[in-house]
């Protein structure tokens, strides 16, 4: 785990003194060769869209003139739009944080029974993560399903009164969550395994000759060992949850009266089915502040870490 | 009197250890219950006469008389083979030219010093947090502009925006730690780059690239978004949208037909993960995956 996730950036290569200026020449130009389909992958797919994105994102509705920033003025002004922003951020907080504890939890519970068992249980724990999502989903909603809703037969057993899941705004929105949370946290649950058993058992047995109780290991060396890893994690699936889009699409569509919307749901249903290219371009990148916020974070965690590794 | 204090502090130790191993696997079982929940309800449900879904009397958890009929009916549904053959096409292409891709990029990155081949690496990794809902306007008018809207090569074209980042990165990560006696070894022994490339770093790295390839996979197979933006019709539909948009939309929902045919559907991942956990495993935790 350790190794894998330091050998990014200081992994390119170190200078090296060649001694032929010549092979160094042909050496940088195969080099190039060899990185141009990705470079043409980076810039035409990715950075070229993204400007282009800023770009549509002011024009007039019918794409045929330039209206500055009036798109931006519009959505400010929409309370729609304010709803997308709020449940968005919602969305994103409380999913994390669920799967981060969860994970955190299993991923502990795991490390505690004996190896022999581990890889059993982690291969049941897995499968939410690699089952598409949009599939699953599709089980989710049936669960869900009001008329035959197996999850309210399962708490009527235990006498809970029926839960209108998809019907009621605040349901609606809790149950798009636990879907999330369902998928999302298994792979929590694998990194912080990873980084759990990376953490050097000397540091446990020092402790338990001093006298640390299990909450003083966990506080005092678990969760500074792991530290990082928690904070790149978290932010990862920050971007991701807050960037979700095929869990409200199958369960909700946005609905009831739009309050499930998500930046992304909201930015296909406007942009792409009510046909407003560059209100739906405005709408997704409402959310490229915030995400570069993440990014400078993630980054800046993964550099650290690789300086401590080396 | 020591020993006395040492005998409990080891007898307590003991019955603190056998509780924590009690609550350890009692948060295991109830996890799975929760987590398989889902999708063996979904196959509970493929197996389940229509008649015996419309009951509401009795247990939905369990199956009185299984039938394979709807199984039977999908499988010989044209239109789940052409949403499966999409779906097929797609990712094999995909997954090769992202390897493809990311392989010789890596090896560059990771071996070859060139001018700004620093900014290339943390470049490729923002990339990667860039994500597909952000693109998908963009891209949509793009792909219109090509003609290959409602095209599973459209697809094809945008899909490696959510693999190469990735697939790059951690094969970077592969290629750095392979020691640097062994390509120094073969330039004393006249190797070419692509040599090398191909005798040594592609040999000696093979863990990484299943792992890379499987996360190219998993990823093209389970796309979403894209194919909801750009695909209309359900003749040019992968599996995912297929199954959700064109199975669901039907004027009564026919359920059992649904669920056989996501499962189908999430077949093939699920049975690379069976096969290949490890792999996949070291792929997930290569990097941070999206989560």
């Amino acid at each position: 785990m350790a190794d894998s996730m330091s050998a990014a950036i200081p992994a390119v290569a170190q200078p090296r003194s060649s001694s032929l200026q010549k092979l160094a020449r042909r050496r940088s130009s195969i080099a190039f060769l060899m990185t141009l389909p990705l470079i043409c992958v980076i810039l035409g797919l990715v950075v070229y869209p993204a400007g282009y994105a800023i770009y549509l994102s002011m024009l007039s509705r019918r794409m045929d003139e330039f209206v500055g920033l009036t798109q931006y003025d519009i959505l400010i002004e929409n309370d729609t739009f304010w709803l997308v922003v709020f449940q968005s951020c919602f969305f994103a907080v409380t999913a994390v944080i669920a799967k981060a504890a969860i994970g955190f939890w299993l991923a502990h519970m795991l490390h505690h029974i004996p190896t022999k068992g581990q890889r059993k249980w982690r291969g049941m724990l897995l499968v939410p993560w690699v089952i598409p999502p949009a599939l699953s989903t599709l089980g989710w909603w049936w669960m869900y399903d009001p008329t035959y809703s197996s999850l309210n037969w399962i708490l009527a057993i235990f006498a809970v009164p029926a839960v209108p899941w998809l019907g009621e705004p605040w349901w609606a929105r809790v149950s798009v969550i636990i879907v999330n949370v369902w998928y999302g946290a298994p792979f929590f649950m694998i990194m912080y395994l990873a980084a759990l058993k990376s953490v050097p058992e000397q540091l446990y047995e020092a402790a338990a000759i001093d006298g640390a109780s299990s909450w003083q290991r966990l506080r005092y060396i678990t969760l500074p060992m792991m530290q990082n890893i928690i904070s790149i994690t978290v932010l990862f699936s920050l971007i991701v949850t807050f960037a979700n889009y095929d869990i409200v699409r199958v369960l909700t569509n946005g609905g009831p009266r739009d309050l499930t919307h998500l930046f992304a749901t909201y930015a296909f249903q406007v942009g792409i089915l009510s046909g407003n290219i560059p209100r739906g371009a405005a709408v997704s990148l409402f959310m490229l502040p915030l995400l570069a916020i993440f990014a400078f974070f993630i980054l800046r965690g993964v550099n650290q870490r690789n300086k401590e590794m080396m | 009197m020591q020993a006395a204090t040492m005998g409990r502090r080891s007898g307590s130790l003991r019955a603190e250890r056998r509780w924590a191993l009690w609550t350890a696997y009692v948060s295991l079982i109830i996890a799975c219950v929760i987590f398989l929940m889902p999708p063996v309800y979904m196959l509970i449900t493929s197996l389940k006469t229509n008649a015996e879904m419309a009951n509401l009397q009795g247990n939905p958890w369990i199956v009185l008389n299984p039938t394979l009929e709807h199984y039977r009916a999908i499988v010989e549904n044209p239109l789940f083979l052409t949403f499966f053959w999409n779906s097929i096409k797609v990712t094999v292409v995909t997954v090769i030219l992202s390897m493809v891709i990311s392989v010789l990029a890596a090896f560059a990155l990771a071996r070859m010093r060139f001018w700004g081949s620093q900014w290339l690496a943390t470049g490729v990794f923002l990339t990667y947090l860039v994500p597909d809902t952000l693109l998908f306007i963009p891209l949509y008018q793009i792909v219109g502009g090509l003609g290959l809207l409602n095209n599973t090569w459209g697809l094809v074209l945008v899909y490696p925006t959510l693999t190469v980042p990735f697939c790059t990165w951690i094969m970077i990560g592969y290629f750095a730690s392979i020691p640097k006696e062994l390509d120094e070894a073969a330039l004393i022994d006249g190797a070419s780059w692509p040599q090398m490339l191909i005798k040594i770093f592609i040999p000696v790295a093979l863990p990484g690239i299943i792992a890379a390839t499987i996360f190219a996979f998993t990823v093209s197979w389970a796309a979403f978004v894209y194919p909801t933006a750009f695909i209309t019709t359900p003749d040019q539909m992968p599996l995912t949208i297929g199954v959700v948009s064109t199975l669901v939309r039907g004027d009564t929902f026919a359920w059992g037909q649904i669920m056989a045919g996501a499962l189908l559907a999430a077949l093939p991942p699920v049975i690379v993960y069976a096969f290949l956990m490890d792999y996949y495993i070291a792929g997930l935790t290569a990097g941070a995956t999206k989560g």
